[in-house]
């Protein structure tokens, strides 16, 4: 185990170097599928959907086709509410490019209310304030602006507890 | 599985930030050595299995096809293991399978990761694995997810972040007697605690770097085991599962999936109590929170105790269940595929008693090493020792 191969370099070693970027044109074109083509039309209309599965009695949250569970179809449309718990979230300093932030961007996870689910969204909250089993309460663009993205909530503020 | 496989030889190159070899020039450092440990020349290997991350990450399609030859693949059956992070000991265990059900006597098992080519950040290449429609539009980055684990993890077992910070003091310091070793240091808990936030509760000295390097091993049959080496490490047991994709629907606090691959890995190894069974262990830490995390998924340390059994020196190389004694990802570094199977040649080295400066005290009889990845959702685990199964 002595003498193990491989060459690190130094910083000194590539203050010159050649990057070949490479930007491929490259368009995707996804579609919404069944759920989530539903999920986004009640973003739209400023409703939030679950979907049940009778078998396990979950509504999941975002809404899908089957129950990775069961694996069955899953059965009716629930509308859930627009509130719900902060499961967990963290400040992030970083973009994904490792610059630096100021101000944190708050990812978390929310259990909605009427939901057997989390998901992923931005929280708006102080972050001397925010912690885990947190009420929080979503905040919505306009009616006019909401174009059917998970954008239309524009992010997540303190709820009443 | 009535055939027997054993690990007979293990190869691995500098675990360097970044290396000025070309990812086939590192899979070849690592396959050369494996197969002169062994004394094996080439044409005594059957078939090559290529352990290796995203293809974005080298900017290159079909990578595994472009480092067949830099693995000795030329003119062999050749198979690509890719389970992103679960990657080093995954290909292992497809070596053990095609070795064990006797479909080939000897593979050479190769995984090689080059991650400093990728521009700004290796961490772009996986972006894409957010939902493109629920997610992708949030402007997600890869920490988020860890971040949101290791902070549900502390609040559900309330956990202080002292102590998650000391598996970064241990690893590291651990890493120090590594000679692939990139970070190998005697770092305090005052240092890890007053690193960087990168996303609260992830401090800059809790995570691993991105590292270039390349490892290897070669298994075979038992007869030809037997002519190669006195000393063969038994794969006596493999196990991996997947959690669902749906990751926001899950709690976060214990990896389940871990649990499932382990007691398919135990139950194949013929293990009842792991946590006094096994010696050494050699547990995913790509974040400090997840050698903890896995520790307990790996039945190693009960639900949200395994911080505690940390404290009390319990998984120190001169403690009672040595973790980590490599030095880990947080000291000897994590190019991913070749990380993992850095652990697999961990146990090898230290169940042959050929570690030197990290050698764990006494007799150890058997160790388990196991990686994680996707979308926080694989857990892969591979038990070796040197009883024959
Ligand atoms: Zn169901």
């Amino acid at each position: 185990m002595k003498n193990l191969r491989g060459t690190g370099l130094k910083e000194k070693d590539f203050e010159r170097e050649f990057t070949v970027y490479y930007k491929p044109q490259l368009e995707y074109r996804w579609d919404t599928g069944l759920a989530i083509g539903k999920f986004l039309e009640g973003l739209r209309d400023g409703k939030l959907f679950g979907k049940k599965c009778n078998k396990c009695k979950r509504i999941l949250f975002p809404p899908r086709a089957f129950c990775e569970r069961c694996f069955v179809d899953t059965d009716e449309w629930i509308e859930v509410k627009d509130t719900g718990t902060i499961n967990t979230y963290s400040l992030c300093y970083i973009t994904w490019d490792m610059k630096q932030l100021k101000d944190p961007q708050i990812p978390a996870v929310i259990e909605i209310d009427g939901s057997s689910g989390g998901f992923l969204h931005i929280a708006k909250i102080d972050p001397k304030q925010i912690k885990i089993g947190m009420k929080v309460q979503a905040i919505w663009k306009r009616a006019g602006e909401r174009t059917g993205s998970i954008t239309d909530i524009k992010y997540f503020v303190a709820g009443e507890e | 599985m009535k055939g027997k496989a054993a690990i007979v030889s293990a190869g691995i190159t500098k675990f360097v930030r970044r290396a000025k070899e070309t990812p086939k020039e590192l899979a070849w450092y690592a396959a050369k050595m494996a197969l002169d440990n062994a004394g094996l020349s080439l044409d005594e290997v059957d078939a090559v299995i290529h352990g290796t991350a995203p293809d974005a990450f080298d900017g290159v399609h079909q990578k595994a096809e472009y480092l067949s030859d830099a693995s000795g693949a030329f003119n062999k059956p050749y198979i690509r293991c890719y389970v992103g992070g679960g990657t080093g000991v995954m290909a292992p265990i497809y070596g053990w399978y095609y070795v064990a059900s006797g479909i080939f006597d000897t593979v050479l098992v190769v995984c090689e990761e080059k991650m400093s080519s990728c521009r700004p950040h290796p961490q772009a290449a996986f972006l894409t694995i957010f939902d493109h429609t629920t997610e992708r539009p949030l402007g997600p980055n890869l920490l988020w997810i860890f971040a949101l684990e290791m902070n549900r993890y502390m609040q559900v077992n309330k956990i202080k972040l002292e102590d998650i910070a000391m598996v970064s003091v241990k690893n590291k310091s651990n890493a120090k007697n590594h000679p692939s070793a990139l970070l190998g240091s005697e770092v305090t808990l005052k240092d890890i605690m007053e690193s960087e936030v990168l996303a609260w509760p992830v401090h800059r000295l809790m995570v691993s770097p991105i590292s270039d390097g390349a490892a290897a091993i070669i298994i075979t049959n038992e007869e030809k085991a037997k002519k190669i080496t006195d000393k063969p490490v038994w794969i006596q047991g493999a196990g991996w599962c997947l959690d669902t994709a749906f990751w926001t629907g899950r709690d976060l606090c214990y990896p389940q999936y871990v649990e499932y691959a382990a007691k398919m890995a135990y139950k194949m190894a013929g293990i009842k109590n792991p946590a006094k069974e096994i010696s050494i262990a050699e547990p995913y830490d790509p974040f400090a929170y997840k050698e903890l995390h896995h520790l307990e998924g790996l039945q190693l340390a009960p639900k949200g105790k395994a911080a505690e059994l940390l404290m009390d020196g319990h998984f120190d190389k001169n403690g009672n269940l040595p973790s980590s004694p490599s030095g880990g990802l947080l000291g000897v570094g994590n190019p991913i595929a070749a990380a993992g199977m850095m652990k697999v040649c961990e146990l090898f080295w230290q169940l042959r008693h050929e570690a030197s400066g990290r050698q764990v005290p006494g007799n150890p009889k058997r160790g388990v090493a196991q990686a994680w990845g996707d979308l926080m959702q694989v857990g892969t685990v591979i038990v070796t020792g040197v009883d024959k199964p």
